[in-house]
Order: structure tokens, then C-alpha cells, then sequence
């Protein structure tokens, strides 16, 4: 990496906040809608960037992270009625231990091995899922009225069901965990991590504690997809298991691929992209997934770091 | 950050400038194409647009294919006949992928940037409860063919509704008088281990009881299973029904394991037609079933008996006599339920006329006036047979047919009555703010 200024490291990401905020008041109602779904699910692709993109650990069962985030908070406003606030933290501590025990397990394993591990134990949650259907919902999932949707902040209150509301919520959820991502990574802490995805051996030889680091970097990354899973189910109303499927693991591996792994914005242009390549063929073919994979394989062939990722290669090295 | 070993470079190949550009370039130009077209709002000369939900990809795609041909010729019908307050109707269609979050997303579309009126279609619950609350935020109504007994659960919210099939909890409530009176008193239930099973396992043992029968066994057997005799020994000796709702691809080897396992001397078989829908029922492997019931919404064999409003819907949907596609024998309708998009279209224009609708900012007025049907006369416009609604549960309650597989066929040996599926509502959704 060329080092640049932090300043300018930091004007870029608030920059393309910035660009958010203003995109609410511009965008149509069906865009502001869908950009509200892209960046929730944009912070579920920031978190398994942390993991995959800078320790380089290729995790197969991250929707299980984000269903925990979802369940968690869905289920005790469901059944317990609590409050937004509150439900959103116990998804994320949902998340993050489950990360910390996935993790415990996991990382006595490394590569395809991993792979395999963390698929298993995410089949293992849907399955659960599915198991106790009586409180879960199981396959039909559950609506989360749009009454207990509603943040009360003294005589105030937020209707998350609103278009703006949501909006901005996503938006705040997203810049919270961008600017995050970005002080670990540019952290001693985040330059461990990337030393870890280089080189192990010489990382531990130089006395750092690698399991650690590593497991602080699964529940790192799983409190953030679970804090993607929570503002998923709050925003717009529904738990179901689908989103335990592992289709929900490959696709923030996806988002991040396209987008560029290792860099911070890369999750966001990823999810962004794939969003609306399938929003927009679908309109056009029922064959809208095959243009996808399509333009998977070019991105693959042609750009195979990923969007930013290259746009980093060829021209701004400095991006982090 | 670094990535010097190559980590994420998964081809090597490096990016020309031309070549990058020419792709962003392209990337923006589908950006920026005709997904960000604003559509006007319809004029009250303009047609009435029903957006259209649509499983054309996903495993719901079998039910899609054909829910997109009725409702098709039923809008053809509409608009022969005049249209909607004298104003074509024209379906607007989105793929939902059989997905529920692509589901909501597509109720979004409709309501925001088509425009539509309303939004109509979908059949699997896991889409309908997963798009419900778009529906409800964005104030548009949902009308869908979907079975499940979600939205009498009055769990979804006030602008859902189900007016033209009736839900799984009625269809096995009116079950459960012929099984015990013709079938046998002690029955086993063999369902898949998921919510379409548990419908079952948790509504009929009720309905059973009521009628002096028992369920001696459940068995759910779990949705990952591929063989399933192993679970076959747990059948009660003393069964005298086997009570079946295996669905997905692994119905023929549950069947072919069944025949394997019984042989010639086997317990009564009733099974629902979902097990089998787009599936011919004379596929290899199915022999076992011959001789055996099966629940269906409206049958897929022409009947003896058949209505001139039922004749003529088959012939304005394109199935044969068989229930395939006209020209195409091969191509097995989903009949037991695609007749809901025919009935619940004209339930629309019936609503949509009583409420003297002229736009979405008619939304509300449409809800409160489906809300005030109450019943539907057996015709050409509901070909199945004569339907009630409830309007503070958004349900409409209808006759079953009871179908007997003979030489290849299925023969209607049985039609229930409505009262026969009607049950206590759970709920009101007329309480509920529009």
C-alpha cells in the first residue's frame, strides 16, 4: 500500500457518506428503497470482508452470523416485545457469540478445512432453524409488525416502516461500520491481520498471538454481519430461514469479490452492483441470474481483484 | 493494504485501461438505463395495472409457468368482456424467484416505481409472509393464491388478502369427514418435516377427532431425506390410512418405496394433489398409487359432470382433458390451484367496481370494499364452485373435491360442502388502521 495522508483516507469515506445522505433526498422512491436494503446488506458484506478480505480466511457459513443477527433481534421483539434498541443489541450479541464459540472451534482448522468447518456449522443452524419451527417460524419465517417497529425516543418517535426513516437508519448502521472497518484496518490491529493473510508463520515468529488475532477478528466479523441481520429484520419486518441458507454465505463472498476484497469500500460498490445487474436483467429475461454469473466470470477474467480492487491496482494505490 | 503474495488474484491477468474503461462505461450505462425510468402516474382513461408476482425462477417455477398462463387468459377475458370500469387491465410481471426477500423487494417495485394498482399472484407462504409487510408499508393491496393459511392467521396485515383459494387448515378440516366415514379410523400422517407438513400434523388430528377417527402416528420425515424406507417400519400395524403430503422431487421414490415395502396388501392411501402438481400421474414409479384418494383443489381431469363454466375455463386456460397443455401431453398443469389466479382476477374487478376505483388514491375504498364481499356464486367467473368470505380474516372458504387415481386418472368421487372447511376466525383484520 502507497500510505497516504489519513486525512484523505477519511475524506474519501465520509465523502462517499456524504453521497448517501444527499442520494435520499434525489433518488426515486423505488431506488431510495432498494439502496436502504443494499446498504444494510452492505455492512454483512463489510464484515465478512474483515475475515475474508484481511485475514484471509474464506468462511463458508457466514449467514449463520447474519441469521443470528436476525433472529436475535427479530425473535425478542416477536415474542418477548421488546423495544428497537434493545433487540438490535441482542442480535448483535447473538452474533458475536456465536462467533466467539464457531470461532473457538474453527480456527483449530485453516483453509479448505475452514471452509468446510463453518459451512457445516451454518447448515447445522438452519437446520435448527427448521428444528424448532414452533418459535423460529421454521421455512415460513415470521412478520415483524410495523408496530413494534418503532424506535420511542422520549416524546419522539421513529417509524422504521417510513421510507426516509429507514433510509437514514441504513445509512447511519452502514457509515458507523465503514468508519469502524476502516480505524481496524488502518489499527495495529488490522496490519496484524493483513500480516496473518501474508504470511503465518512469520507473523507468529515475530510473536504475535495468531489464534487470537484471528478470533478477534471472527467475532469482530461476525458482531458486524449479526448487526446486518438485526437492522435487516427491524427494517423491513420479516425472519426467515432462507436467509440461514447457504446461498446467504456465498453472497457476501460475492459482494466482496466484485466489489475488491481488502478494501473498505469494495463490499458497498459489490452489493450495489449485483443489486442492480439482477434488478435491472430480471426486467429484461428470466435468464437474469445466467447474466449474472456471466458477468461474474468476466469480472473474474478480466478484473480479478475486483472492482476497487483494481481501480487500486491500476491507479490509486493509496485506497485502503 | 498490501496483497504482494497475490491473495485475491485469481487469474493473474492484468486490467488494460481501454479495457476498464470500456467496462465502467458499460456498468454505467445499464446503471443508468431503464431502471431509473420514472414512470407517470396512470391516467383514469389509462389501463389498470396489476403488478404480478411471479415465481418464473426458484422451485416454485412449475406453479409460476402456469399461474402466469390463467392469469393471463383471465385478464384476456376481463378485458374481452370490457375491462375493469371500463378500463382494460394489464398485468405488469416481476420474477420474485420464489424468494422472500426478492419477494418484498418486488412489492416495493410495484408499488413505487410501476405504479401498479395493486399487487396479485405468489403461492409459496415462505414469499407471501417475506413480502407481506412491503405490502403493507407502501399501502398497496396484495391479493394472492397462495393456500397457506398465513393470512387467516390475521398474522400478516390488512391489506393481504386470499379471496380465490382456500387455505390449507380449511382444506384439511373438510378432509377429515370422508376419511373417517370411507377411508379408516386409525390414521398415519407421513409429512415432510417443514412448515407445509406441520399444517398438517397440527390441523387434522383435531378435525379427526371431531369425527371419531384418530392419528395413531405422526412421522415428519426431515426435508434433506432422499430414501425413505428406514421410516416405513414406524407405521402402526393397526393403520388403516396412510395419510400423505410427501412434496418436491422425492414424492416418486417415497411412492416407489412405499409400493416396495407394502406390496400388494397396503392400508388406504389419501394424499393431497401438492405431492403431485405438474407431476404426471403416470409416471413410472407411481403404479402404488393406483386405487388410492387425493385431496384437489379443482380437479385436473375433465369430469363427467363438468360445469359449462368449468369446461369453458379449461379451454380459455389451454388444458386438455388430462389436465396437460393443449398440444403438449407432457406438460402437466397445476390445477388444483392455478384456478385461484382466475377467481381471485375477477374477485378484483368485482371489488374494484363496488368501489368505484379510479387510482391508488382509491387503495383504501378497494381494501373496505373486498373486505364487504361476501360471497361468490359458482360461474364463469369462479369456475371451481361457489365460495364465502370472511372479510375480517381476508379468506374465502370453498368445496374440495376428494379425486380416486383409477386407469391412470382421477376420478371425483367426493365434493365437501363450505361449512364443511369453516372454522373460528383467529382475528380481525378490519380493526387495523389503513
Amino acid at each position: 500500500m502507497r500510505d497516504a495522508s489519513p486525512a484523505k483516507t477519511y475524506a474519501l469515506h465520509v465523502g462517499v457518506i456524504a453521497l448517501l445522505f444527499v442520494l435520499n433526498f434525489i433518488l426515486p422512491d423505488y431506488h431510495q428503497g432498494l439502496f436502504a436494503r443494499i446498504m444494510a446488506l452492505a455492512v454483512f458484506a463489510t464484515g465478512y470482508n474483515l475475515l475474508f478480505g484481511y485475514v484471509g480466511l474464506l468462511s463458508l457459513g457466514h449467514a449463520m452470523f447474519f441469521s443470528a443477527g436476525l433472529y436475535g433481534a427479530g425473535l425478542t421483539v416477536y415474542h418477548l416485545g421488546w423495544g428497537v434498541p434493545e433487540a438490535f443489541v441482542a442480535g448483535v450479541a447473538c452474533g458475536a457469540l456465536l462467533a466467539l464459540v464457531i470461532g473457538l472451534l474453527a480456527l483449530r482448522t485453516s483453509g479448505v478445512a475452514f471452509m468446510i468447518v463453518t459451512m457445516m456449522f451454518a447448515q447445522v443452524f438452519y437446520l435448527l432453524i427448521l428444528y424448532f419451527a414452533a418459535w423460529t417460524g421454521g421455512d415460513q419465517g415470521l412478520v415483524i409488525q410495523q408496530a413494534s417497529r418503532v424506535i420511542s425516543i422520549g416524546g419522539a418517535s421513529l417509524d422504521l416502516t417510513n421510507p426516509a426513516v429507514r433510509y437514514m437508519s441504513a445509512l447511519a448502521l452502514f457509515s458507523v461500520v465503514l468508519l469502524v472497518t476502516l480505524a481496524v484496518v488502518r489499527s495495529r490491529f488490522g496490519r496484524v491481520l493483513v500480516a496473518i493473510r501474508e504470511n503465518e508463520e512469520r507473523t507468529k515468529m515475530l510473536g504475535y498471538d495468531t489464534v487470537a488475532n484471528k478470533l478477534a477478528a471472527v467475532v469482530t466479523s461476525g458482531a458486524i454481519c449479526a448487526a446486518s441481520g438485526a437492522a435487516y429484520a427491524l427494517l423491513f419486518g420479516y425472519i426467515g430461514s432462507s436467509f440461514a441458507s447457504v446461498q446467504y454465505s456465498i453472497l457476501p463472498l460475492l459482494w466482496v469479490l466484485l466489489g475488491g476484497a481488502a478494501t473498505t469500500l469494495g463490499p458497498l460498490v459489490g452489493t450495489l452492483f449485483m443489486y442492480y445487474v439482477t434488478d435491472i436483467t430480471s426486467g429484461f429475461t428470466s435468464a437474469y441470474l445466467l447474466i449474472v454469473g456471466v458477468a461474474l466470470i468476466l469480472l473474474v477474467l478480466f478484473a480479478p481483484k475486483g472492482i476497487l480492487g483494481s481501480i487500486r491496482q491500476r491507479w490509486l494505490g493509496w485506497l485502503p | 493494504m498490501a496483497d504482494k503474495n497475490g491473495f485475491f488474484d485469481l487469474s493473474k491477468t492484468t486490467l488494460s485501461r481501454r479495457t476498464a474503461l470500456k467496462g465502467l462505461a458499460a456498468g454505467a450505462g445499464l446503471a443508468l438505463a431503464p431502471g431509473f425510468v420514472r414512470y407517470s402516474q396512470a391516467q383514469s382513461s389509462a389501463p389498470i395495472k396489476i403488478g404480478f408476482q411471479l415465481h418464473r425462477t426458484g422451485i416454485g417455477a412449475a406453479y409460476g409457468r402456469w399461474y402466469d398462463k390463467t392469469s393471463a387468459a383471465a385478464v384476456k377475458a376481463i378485458n374481452d368482456a370490457g375491462g375493469i370500469n371500463g378500463r382494460k387491465v394489464e398485468l405488469v410481471i416481476e420474477d420474485d424467484g420464489t424468494d422472500p426477500a426478492r419477494g418484498a423487494e418486488v412489492v416495493g417495485k410495484f408499488a413505487t416505481q410501476h405504479k401498479t394498482d395493486i399487487v396479485f399472484g405468489t403461492l409459496f407462504s415462505h414469499v407471501v409472509i417475506g413480502s407481506a409487510p412491503a405490502a403493507g408499508e407502501n399501502k398497496i393491496p396484495y391479493f394472492v393464491v397462495s393456500e397457506g393459511h398465513h393470512v387467516a392467521s390475521t398474522k400478516l396485515n390488512r391489506y393481504v388478502f386470499q379471496p380465490g383459494i382456500t387455505d390449507v387448515k380449511s382444506q384439511i378440516q373438510s378432509m377429515a369427514p370422508w376419511i373417517a366415514a370411507n377411508a379408516g379410523k386409525k390414521v398415519t400422517q407421513i409429512f415432510p418435516d417443514f412448515a407445509f407438513g406441520y399444517d398438517h400434523r397440527d390441523y387434522l388430528p383435531p378435525a379427526l377427532k371431531a369425527q371419531g377417527a384418530d392419528v395413531i402416528a405422526q412421522i415428519a420425515i426431515p426435508p434433506t431425506e432422499s430414501s425413505f424406507t428406514k421410516y416405513f417400519p414406524q407405521i402402526p400395524a393397526e393403520t388403516e390410512v396412510i395419510y400423505h403430503v410427501m412434496v418436491g422431487p422425492a414424492v416418486l421414490t417415497f411412492v416407489k418405496e412405499l409400493g416396495e415395502f407394502y406390496g400388494s396388501q397396503r392400508p388406504q392411501l389419501f394424499g393431497f394433489m401438492d405431492s403431485l402438481e405438474a407431476v404426471d400421474i403416470n409416471s413410472p414409479g407411481l403404479e402404488f398409487l393406483d386405487g388410492s384418494h387425493f385431496w384437489e383443489g379443482s380437479p385436473r381431469y375433465a369430469q363427467a359432470d363438468d360445469s359449462a363454466a368449468q369446461k369453458a375455463y379449461r379451454a380459455a386456460v389451454g388444458i386438455d382433458d388430462n389436465g396437460a397443455a393443449v398440444g403438449d401431453p407432457k406438460d402437466i398443469s397445476t390445477a388444483s390451484h392455478m384456478f385461484g389466479c382466475w377467481e381471485t382476477l375477477y374477485v378484483v374487478k368485482k371489488a374494484m367496481e363496488d368501489a368505484g376505483y379510479k387510482g391508488p388514491e382509491d387503495r383504501a375504498k378497494l381494501v373496505e370494499a373486498t373486505e364487504a364481499l361476501k360471497e361468490f356464486a359458482e360461474g364463469p367467473e369462479h369456475p371451481q364452485g361457489p365460495k364465502s368470505f370472511n372479510g375480517k380474516i381476508h379468506q374465502c372458504f370453498g368445496i374440495q373435491n376428494i379425486s380416486k387415481v383409477e386407469g391412470g386418472k382421477l376420478k371425483v368421487v367426493h365434493k365437501t360442502k363450505i361449512e364443511d372447511g369453516l372454522y373460528e376466525p383467529e382475528g380481525d383484520y378490519t380493526t387495523q388502521a389503513l
